[in-house]
């Protein structure tokens, strides 16, 4: 029965015209072709958490690029300024959001030696550290003593007061000049030291007032403090603004050193010093830490050291990992064996002791970053390369590629040019997964103080967390915000890469619908 | 029995397999350390005749090779780590590691018996109520858990229960009465923090495996030959969606030994954690090494425990069959 034949030498009145006149076309499809990415991209799109993510990523990216670039100020940048340790620990203040508790304010027990010490800043300056009394001059239960306390607000910006700064003749002529300008007082009137017993005492630049030499201030008969301005010496001729109640006697500095290197040690106020010394009021959306660092600015460099890390680890490791899994499953046999033997070792290093030990070989030769850099590509790669392995052993023995190879095509070819497209997808899904890995295990290390990035120009938000952590109980905001901000940055990452995965999962094509 | 491709076999060879991993990472890691300088030699003592005594005495001098020899003949074999340089100034290091272990392994145990069944729990609830709200709040906490790093939920159980509430105290307790009630109390907060992730895990893995298996055709089988839906689900769906959640659980016990540095660093809990952290920052290679061995063959074992349940328990998988 070889039907072939008879089809082979069919006669020709057999055959009939099917259409005389006019061509034939198919049918004009009518829909768009749609390939695969752009599949993707529409079924990812259909995924709303994924896309809130994606909003919530781009903004956290914006953040960390932008601020580091246009909120750099001076205030920022140096930490060796030991001034700035008078600004240390200052608590978030966001105007907009006062009425929420972001107003840099704490609540706070004082006793009543403290609360008037606190009240003479706001008397003598017109900006009260307690903002608010919640209960005035009770007696404790069980302390015995008969000492009495005040639960009060305390705005953490002002109720440092004081300090004595020691300035040369140039820049106490620049106060002096900016007073006049900006109509601030910054230079408060020097005081009569020699009535203090105690040098902690003399040396306290808040003492204005009459007190006692355990420091309670004495008042007199309406309430009031009374002041122990200088009135005599020399001030080296001081011409600007004076304080209210001030007839013009009051010396504002007092003049030390010889005739050629002449100093003045005057009080200023660091609330005004700071807007002297910075431009602008002390203000700090996110505090500031220890040093007196704005949190601010410090995460969103932190922030951007963290994801520009991360994508360079992620593409290294995807191109490392595509060849390494490209030549593994193309060649497969014992070149797969032994490069899968390779790789089981590496995989099982924990990574703690590969990030230690390249830190001790490299961290002085090449620096810390660096050193960290080769850890994460050291292993990072495995994941990439199976990946790739078992996209090969599925492609490889396709008709598509034996017909390409019938046709000439070199080895290189078909792995890149054939197999490699196919595994696209699933490489691109997981670089995008691996960068909140990268970065939740670069912040670990840097947290456990095993890698140290932390210095005046560079941080990473696990520094920053390990900086904060002594502080959790007096000082939260310091540890609140950068905690915040990876916790978030990890959510929506993990929710953007889960869509994205969906999305470029060919499987789950048409399921959703 | 022994017959070739029987599962004696494959366990006998993943298990030379995981030998010969584990000889490959101390070779490297030995070497590496031998190649960083000894600057705690140089300063350890005053008499630099003493040093090069002590050097000569532990074969310091002699090639790597042979160097590589005595560690295995000692250490490996001998169970002889040396004694610590700088951290615990002339203890044995194997001592002081075994000593370390019981707090490590107290935290995790009570990790493992609150984390089980609660993950176990929400899972299995999540599944049966798939697509309701109960299943949508906990898929949303879980991704959340899963997500947040483990430090961050540390800081918040360490700021609300210790520092505010004051429930319980800042740090672990010192000492060794590891079962006592204060104890107990002091190392709250670190299960607590450990748990979440495992949690979450374990919840989105076995209603990961519950849905699937709820939606399979045998179970409606077993509905219409009449059992009801509670029936159905206890006896067919939740054992054999147990099937591929059973050796996670069994690989984590495996893990309890781990332990985890941050939360063991942030709750001062004095294990093997902190130890290991702390022979970083000495640099006392004697513990280096013997917790770089330690923590890889924790994980070693943890891999071949999961892979090998996965056979025994579930009698469709064939092992070492492609």
């Amino acid at each position: 029965m070889r039907r072939e034949a008879d089809y082979a030498n069919l006669p020709k009145e057999k055959f009939e015209f099917y259409q005389r006149e006019g061509d034939i076309h198919d049918k004009r499809l009518e829909t768009k072709p749609v390939g695969y990415f752009k599949d993707a991209m529409r079924r990812f799109a259909r995924n709303k958490s994924s896309v809130i993510a994606a909003v919530i990523i781009f903004f956290l990216i914006l953040y960390a690029l932008l601020v580091p670039v246009f909120g750099t100020n001076d205030y920022t940048r140096a930490a060796t300024d030991t001034t700035y340790l008078q600004y240390a620990r200052l608590l978030p203040k966001w105007k907009p959001f006062a009425w929420a508790g972001w107003d840099g304010c704490s609540d706070a027990t004082l006793s009543e030696a403290d609360y008037l010490a606190r009240n003479a800043i706001g008397v003598e300056t017109g900006m009260n550290p307690i903002v608010e009394v919640y209960r005035a001059g009770y007696e404790k239960q069980g302390t015995g003593s008969n000492s009495l306390y005040y639960d009060v607000r305390l705005d953490s910006y002002v109720k440092n007061g004081m300090i004595y700064l020691t300035l040369t003749p140039a820049e106490y002529e620049a106060i002096q000049d900016w007073q006049l300008e900006h109509d601030v007082q910054v230079i408060y009137p020097a005081v009569d030291t020699k009535q203090f017993r105690t040098e902690a005492q003399r040396s306290d630049a808040n003492l204005w007032y009459e007190c006692s030499p355990k420091g309670v201030p004495k008042l007199d008969k309406e309430g009031n403090y009374k002041p122990l301005y200088k009135t005599s010496g020399n001030d080296g001729d001081y011409h600007s603004r004076r304080i209210e109640g001030d007839d013009g006697s009051y010396k504002y500095a007092t003049v030390a050193g010889t005739s050629t290197a002449t100093s003045y040690k005057v009080r200023v106020f660091t609330y005004t010093y700071f807007q002297f010394r910075y431009g602008f009021e002390p203000s700090f959306v996110f505090g500031t830490n220890a040093y007196g660092q704005d949190i601010f600015t410090r995460l969103a460099a932190g922030a951007r050291f963290s994801l520009v890390f991360a994508l360079c680890i992620s593409a290294i490791n995807m191109i490392i990992g595509a060849f390494y899994g490209a030549i593994e499953g193309y060649y497969g046999g014992a070149t797969d064996i032994t490069m899968e033997r390779i790789s089981d070792i590496l995989y099982n290093v924990p990574f703690v002791v590969v990030v230690t030990l390249f830190k001790l070989h490299m961290a002085n030769k090449v620096g810390a970053v660096p050193s960290l850099l080769f850890a994460f590509v050291m292993t990072g790669w495995i994941g990439m390369a199976s990946t790739t392995r078992m996209q090969f052993y599925r492609y490889k023995n396709q008709e598509y590629i034996l017909s390409a190879r019938t046709l000439g095509a070199g080895n290189f070819r078909l792995m890149f040019k054939h197999i490699f497209p196919n595994a696209l997808g699933t490489l691109i899904t997981s670089a995008v997964l691996m960068i909140p890995g990268v970065i939740s295990s670069e912040s670990n290390m840097t947290y456990l103080g095993i890698v140290n990035l932390d210095s005046s120009t560079r941080t990473s938000i696990g520094s920053m967390l390990s900086a904060g952590r002594a502080m959790i109980s007096s000082f939260p905001h310091i540890i609140l915000f950068p905690a915040l901000f990876i916790s978030l940055l990890m959510i929506s990452f993990n929710l953007f890469g889960n869509g994205l995965r969906d999305a470029f999962n060919p499987s789950l094509r048409g399921t959703e619908d | 029995m022994f017959k070739k491709n029987s599962i004696f076999w494959y366990i006998l060879k993943r298990i030379a397999l995981m030998f010969f991993v584990l000889f490959a990472i101390l070779v490297m890691c030995f070497v590496l350390v031998k190649l960083l300088p000894v600057t705690d030699a140089e300063a350890f003592g005053k008499d630099m005749n003493l040093v090069l005594q002590r050097r000569e005495a532990l074969g310091y001098n002699k090639p790597i090779l042979v160097q590589f020899w005595i560690f295995i003949k000692k250490s490996i074999f001998g169970g002889d780590w040396g004694i610590s340089e700088t951290l615990y100034r002339n203890q044995d290091v194997w001592d002081v590691f075994i000593s370390k272990l019981p707090a490590t392994m107290l935290v995790n145990v009570y990790s493992m018996l609150f984390s089980v069944p609660l993950g176990l729990a929400l899972g299995i609830y999540a599944a049966l109520k798939k697509n309701k709200w109960q299943d949508y709040t906990i898929s949303t906490l879980v991704m959340v858990f899963i997500s947040v790093p483990s430090y961050v939920y540390a800081f918040l159980v360490q700021y609300l229960f210790c520092f505010k509430l004051q429930w319980f105290p800042l740090q672990m307790k010192s000492g060794n009465d590891w079962l006592s009630w204060p104890m107990f109390v002091s190392v709250v907060p670190a299960v607590i923090s450990l748990s979440f992730a495992s949690i979450a895990g374990l919840a989105r893995y076995s209603r990961a495996e519950l849905s699937e298996v709820l939606t399979s055709d045998f179970m409606l089988l077993a509905r219409t030959k009449g059992l009801k839906r509670s029936q159905a689900t206890l006896r067919h769906a939740l054992r054999n969606a147990m099937v591929p959640v059973f050796p996670v659980i069994l690989g984590e016990f495996v893990g309890i030994l781990g332990g985890s540095l941050i939360i063991e660093q942030i709750f001062g809990i004095p294990g093997v954690g902190q130890l290991f952290l702390n022979s970083i920052t000495a640099l006392d290679y004697n513990f280096f090494m013997l917790l770089n061995a330690f923590y890889t063959l924790i994980g070693l074992a943890t891999g071949i425990v999961v892979d090998i349940s996965y056979g025994l328990i579930d009698p469709r998988i064939k092992m070492g069959q492609r």
